[in-house]
């Protein structure tokens, strides 16, 4: 694998790389690729008019009322300048051709590449039921979905949110924080069911009740009900009505897949990539929630959809585009927070593993070390950033840990962390 | 206005005045202050948003939390005792008029 070649494109000059996506990942690229010493054209597209932010604030401070209404950008405005990069503000990919290797743009552009890294990111799922089209149901992924739901807070009273995951539980713990009654139905037997331990997700849904947030479980969202268009509250899969001025809808995301069909390359849950993040086109990579990848951790193949993530994956392929092929093996990792209350999870927790405790739950301030039989998966901390530095030191240099030393509240965790 | 006087390792310095409630994190990360990553967004995760704060300043700063006392253990620089702080963590307005914080080398680890 060479670094990225000097062909040429339809203006004249040399082909470049050209990155679909203003996000996390895409932004990340360009900027690693001239860090890396890159000097070729760089073309980032994107979608969003908006000046380039981070989203993980979107469910959490920025609907308080105390902080800045505005978004946290992830570059400021000079940055494309000052890197040479062209930045193609609210423009998409429309396009990609393999074969010549061009991509077409909603604003007409006809681009070649040298290499074409699709960093789409994903956008939520839909919740297809009678009522879904009524104003007042919200999804949380962009700032202008945002930005509309920080308006409605400041008038709605009840809230539903329908999925008990991550970003739904953080709209009701903000939500909740502004005196909005929120109830959330989560269709699973417990919340964040699919990415957390069982005592785990005991713990937040304890906390949420103490915050009077209403959890219903084994409860899915039937229909949604409406006067004069707006919606007056919905209906659970088990008959009971719920009343609500506002309804949030967190029911997950879907990749977004569709240039890589185009290019041709493997697509299954996610755009697929190797290791070094190339998909099955030599000239095509994929970094970010839009690609799945094999995970070094978990020996799987996994699609993350995190911060983390997005940042490694997007330093590492500028290595391998400027020469240095080299492999994305990072420890996962990821927060949330809900409330006064952050959770920080390193690695991936096996939810049907074997859950150890460190330390007391009713102090607020614990973890659980997840384990498969012997060997140590994932761990959650709650407000114990200490646990949760040691715990990714520990899997990111596989130290042998075990149960009984996990369990060990007297066992110097740091200590022995560091000694790798 | 609060200002923030940005000081890079090379001696050039950047001010930039914000409104209360700014933290020195985001008044870096929207103005373009290289040097700055803030790569999780304000939540004590990354530790890219370390800067070291003049002695004179240190009084009026607000006490580090424990995640912010163990995620500056995580800095690329080396952390000062006395003077290394979160630029997330430290919100300009009543008590902290004005601040001046030097810039470490480094924020990520090459
Ligand atoms: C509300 C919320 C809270 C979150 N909280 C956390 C958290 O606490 N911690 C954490 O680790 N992660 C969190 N995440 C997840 C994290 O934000 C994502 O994993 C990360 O943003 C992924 O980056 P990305 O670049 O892959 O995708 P995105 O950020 O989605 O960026 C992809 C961009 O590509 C654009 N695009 C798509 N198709 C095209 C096209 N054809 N042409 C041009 N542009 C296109 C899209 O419009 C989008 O702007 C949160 C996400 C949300 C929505
Ligand atoms: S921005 Fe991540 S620790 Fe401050």
């Amino acid at each position: 694998m060479g670094g990225v070649g000097a062909e040429r494109r339809p203006d004249g000059g040399a082909p470049g790389v050209v990155i679909v996506g203003g996000g996390q990942a895409g932004i990340q690229l360009a900027d690693s690729l001239r860090t890396e010493g890159y000097n070729g054209p760089i073309d980032v597209f994107a979608t969003e008019a908006h000046l380039p932010y981070q989203r993980p604030p979107l469910s959490k401070d920025f609907l308080g009322t105390a902080d800045d209404p505005s978004a946290l950008p992830l570059r400021a405005e000079k940055f494309f300048a000052e890197r040479d990069i062209t930045f193609h503000r609210g423009v998409s990919v429309t396009g990609v051709d393999a074969a010549t290797r061009l991509i077409t743009s909603s604003a007409g552009d006809v681009l070649g590449y040298a290499a074409l890294v699709l960093a789409t990111g994903a956008r939520n799922r839909q919740l297809a039921i009678d009522g879904a089209e009524l104003e007042g149901v919200h999804y949380l992924r962009t700032l202008d979905d945002a930005t509309a739901l920080r308006v409605e807070l400041e008038r709605a009273r009840t809230a539903l949110v329908v999925g008990g995951g991550f970003i739904g539980l953080e709209f009701a713990a903000s939500a909740s924080q502004r005196g909005v009654a929120v109830t959330v139905l989560e269709r699973g037997e417990r919340i964040m069911g699919r990415v957390l331990s069982e005592p785990m997700s005991q713990h937040f849904s304890q906390l949420h009740g103490d915050a009077s947030v209403a959890i219903r479980l084994g409860e899915g969202i039937a229909r949604l009900t409406g006067v004069d268009g707006h919606v007056t509250g919905g209906v659970g899969t088990s008959g009971a009505l719920y009343a609500a001025d506002l309804v949030v809808v967190g029911i997950g995301v879907e990749p977004n897949v569709e240039l890589g069909r185009m290019a041709g390359v493997g697509v299954s849950n996610g755009i697929e990539v190797d290791s070094y993040l190339r998909t099955s086109d030599p000239f095509v990579y994929a970094i970010g929630d839009c690609c799945s990848y094999p995970n070094a951790h978990t020996g799987t193949i996994t699609r993350l959809e995190s911060v983390q993530n997005a940042v490694d994956q997007a330093k590492v392929l500028a290595k391998t585009l400027t020469g240095q092929p080299t492999e994305y093996v990072e420890l996962p990792w990821f927060w949330s927070q809900q409330g006064a209350d952050k959770l920080q999870i390193a690695g991936i927790v096996d939810v049907a593993g074997d859950p150890v405790l460190r330390g007391d739950p009713a102090c607020g301030k614990f973890s659980v070390f997840c384990f498969r039989g012997d060997h140590l998966l994932g761990v959650e901390s709650v407000n114990n950033t200490a646990d949760h530095l040691a715990a990714r030191r520990i899997l990111s240099h596989h130290l042998p840990l075990t149960v009984a030393q996990a369990a060990d509240p007297l066992f110097d965790l740091k200590a022995y962390s560091r000694a790798a | 206005m609060p200002s923030i006087t940005y000081v890079h390792p090379n001696g050039d310095e950047q001010v930039i005045e914000v409104v209360p409630g700014t933290s020195v994190m985001r008044a870096a990360v929207t103005n373009g202050v290289d040097g700055i990553v803030g790569e999780c967004g304000g939540q004590a995760m990354c530790a890219t948003c370390h800067v070291y704060v003049r002695d004179e300043f240190l009084a009026a700063l607000a006490p580090m939390n424990d995640d912010e006392e163990e995620m500056l253990e995580e800095t690329a620089a080396p952390r000062d005792e006395e003077r290394s702080r979160l630029g997330c963590q430290l919100k300009m307005g009543s008590r902290l008029e004005s601040i001046v914080v030097d810039l470490p080398s480094m924020q990520v680890e090459e």
